[in-house]
């Protein structure tokens, strides 16, 4: 801005150029990188440093996975007695189950734009080409779609989890329930942020990557809950526990029956020690497996 | 110290030999590396920092050895690849903040960095737009500044002038000359445009089917003809009357390009002897130069053709 007693003939707005400065400053290790790297990841999932477009369905799936669980605590705090109600409408275990849809679409929305969009574009050449390891590279992105998913699960039994304590029902077995339902949508979460970012490294059109996880996801879901209730009905529970091996949602379910004593979510959760120590090791073997399979995929990724 | 030195680099893939026992010195300032498509130059560069293991051989950069050091080669060294590497969605100061921050860089040294190449490169409000409605300038000159960020020690710039038009590809050499004179940082510029790197580089490593051609100063590139190129007229047979009276003044000149002689230098009066029989034959002169070797010329004379069959 030149005041009107300033000539107009000498402006005082002049751009100095100062040249080339050298940058003498800390310079980070491998820790605080991969740390950055998975924060920004975070917040990616989530539309959080993207266009505004690409926060929209993210933040919209957060708040239909609020809802259910926002009516069930208002229902529990102001109906507890009329209803006579002493413990939570839905379990904790049962509600990423009751919200499979909206969860297989958050993953498979976003497992895309975090693991496809960097072989799509190629700009996998510029991390690959600074101090951090390819192997690190993908546990990291892993990582920060696994907490992304687990932030989306989590969020709505935390609200439930503070609603019971409001409408005053005992709070050590609350906790207790909280805390192993906790550890479920942990184990969930890595396994379908595994399978979903196996899925996603393995093509980069977009469409195709949505698309083939939610196949997978919502397919396997369905077929093994068709199983389960057929086998149910014919009395055959064991092949219906087998089945549940087959669904990241069913699986966790029924690990959590085993080992947290949750109420049962589906028709035929393991009923034997061995078959319960069968699903905790499938489930070991997915998120390993996935992680695996990642790590094997990438190393084939031209540089 | 050398910032680049390999010695016997040899990569072999199962089909093709990349790189054939290359022995090259690099040092400070713009060195260009040359070659035909297939060359072996994206193949050195990935060596160099340290992402393709080397077959046998050794490699260091920066006096990091690039088998085992790669980590702190990377973080001192800046690389803007040849091929498209953009996301389309994110703006080029959100990309190049963020590259600055896995190079290394605390958050806010990373913002004011990245502005500053930014601003460098030459990318000004179109910095803020997503990259995916930027011109194929636009996106180099990005690419660029990513390479930059971490003020390295050295960058490697493969093609940098690809797909640019005659004054993006002048304001791209300019920049990698600024980049290694004013910045002080190295640089390694491969293109397979001769013309380009004669311009810009001080160094011109010349690689051809893997194997190292040549590897000196461009100067020497330019200058090592030692002959004078002659243009006279006032006749119409005027160049072969000079011709004979230089040969006849015991020079040895021939033809060259046009009606021009070429001459050898062989002492400082060599030009006065052209002057003087040029007057003494009544014809006029036009012109008399140095004659500059071209660096096409390493290909075109003693160049492939003349490298021992192993």
């Amino acid at each position: 801005m030149s005041s009107p007693s300033e000539s107009p003939a000498r402006p005082t707005g002049v751009i100095h150029d100062l040249g080339y400065r050298p940058y003498g400053g800390p310079r980070l290790g491998e820790g605080p990188v991969a740390w950055s790297f998975f924060v920004t990841g975070l917040r990616n999932t989530y539309g959080l440093g993207r266009s505004a477009r690409s926060k929209v369905l993210p933040m919209i799936l957060l708040g239909l996975m609020l809802l259910p669980a926002l009516i069930l605590v208002g229902v529990l705090v102001q109906a507890k007695d009329i209803l006579d109600l002493d413990e939570q409408i839905v379990a904790y275990s049962t509600y990423p189950l009751t919200t499979q849809l909206l969860i297989s679409v958050f993953v498979a929305s976003q497992a895309p734009a975090l693991i496809s969009r960097d072989l799509r574009f190629r700009t996998i050449t510029l991390y690959l080409a600074r101090p951090m390891r390819r192997s690190v590279y993908v546990l990291v992105r892993v990582a920060s779609l696994s907490v992304a998913t687990f932030v989306l699960i989590g969020a709505p039994l935390l609200l439930m989890y503070l609603g019971g304590l409001l409408a005053d029902l005992p709070p050590g077995r609350e906790t207790g329930r909280f805390l192993g339902a906790i550890v479920g949508a942990a184990l969930l979460a890595a396994c379908l942020a595994g399978l979903a970012a196996l899925v996603a490294a393995l093509t980069i059109r977009r469409g195709l990557a949505v698309t083939a996880v939610i196949v997978v996801l919502l397919v396997s879901y369905t077929v093994v809950s068709t199983i389960q209730g057929i086998a149910l009905g014919a009395g055959h529970e064991a092949v219906g526990e087998v089945a549940g091996l087959f669904s990241p949602y069913t699986l966790v379910n029924g690990l959590q029956v085993f080992l947290f004593d949750s109420p049962d979510a589906t028709p035929t959760p393991p009923s034997s020690d061995v078959m319960g120590i069968v699903y905790v090791v499938a489930t070991l073997l997915t998120v390993l497996g996935s992680i695996g399979g990642l790590l094997l995929r990438y190393r084939k990724v031209q540089s | 110290m050398a910032v680049i030195h390999t010695a016997g680099l040899t990569k072999q893939y199962p089909r093709v030999t990349a790189l054939d026992r290359l022995d090259v010195t690099v040092g400070e300032g713009v060195t260009g590396l040359v070659g035909a498509n297939g060359a072996g130059k994206s193949t050195l560069i990935k060596i160099l920092l340290g992402l393709v293991p080397a077959t046998s051989g050794s490699a260091s950069v920066l006096g990091h050895d690039v088998a085992t050091e790669g980590g702190a080669i990377r973080a001192l060294v800046g690389y803007m690849p040849e091929h498209d590497c953009l996301p389309a969605d994110v703006s080029a100061s959100d990309l190049v903040v963020h590259l600055g921050q896995m190079s290394g860089l605390p958050y806010a040294a990373a913002r004011e960095r990245a502005s500053d190449v930014l601003r460098h490169v030459g990318l000004a409000e179109e910095r803020y737009r997503p990259i995916g409605g930027y011109s194929t300038g636009m996106k180099q000159r990005a690419k660029l500044a990513q390479a930059l960020v971490h003020d390295p020690r050295l960058v490697l710039l493969d093609e940098p002038t690809n797909g640019l038009d005659p004054s993006s590809r002048d304001d791209m050499l300019g920049l990698v000359r600024r980049i290694g004179h004013e910045f002080g940082i190295a640089v390694l510029v491969t293109s397979h445009l001769l013309g380009e790197l004669e311009r810009v580089s001080d160094h011109v490593v010349v690689l051809d089917g893997g194997r190292l051609l040549r590897s000196s100063a461009t100067t020497e590139f330019l200058h090592a003809t030692g002959s004078l190129l002659v243009e006279v007229q006032g006749r119409p047979d005027a160049d072969r009357l000079l011709g004979q009276a230089l040969v006849d003044a015991g020079l040895a000149a021939r033809p060259a390009e046009g009606t021009m002689v070429e001459v050898d230098v062989r002492d400082e009066t060599t030009p006065d002897v052209v002057r003087d029989l040029t007057v003494d034959l009544g014809l006029g002169l036009v012109r008399m130069q140095e004659r500059h070797h071209r660096i096409e010329d390493v290909f075109r004379d003693g160049g492939a053709g003349d490298v021992q069959p192993v």
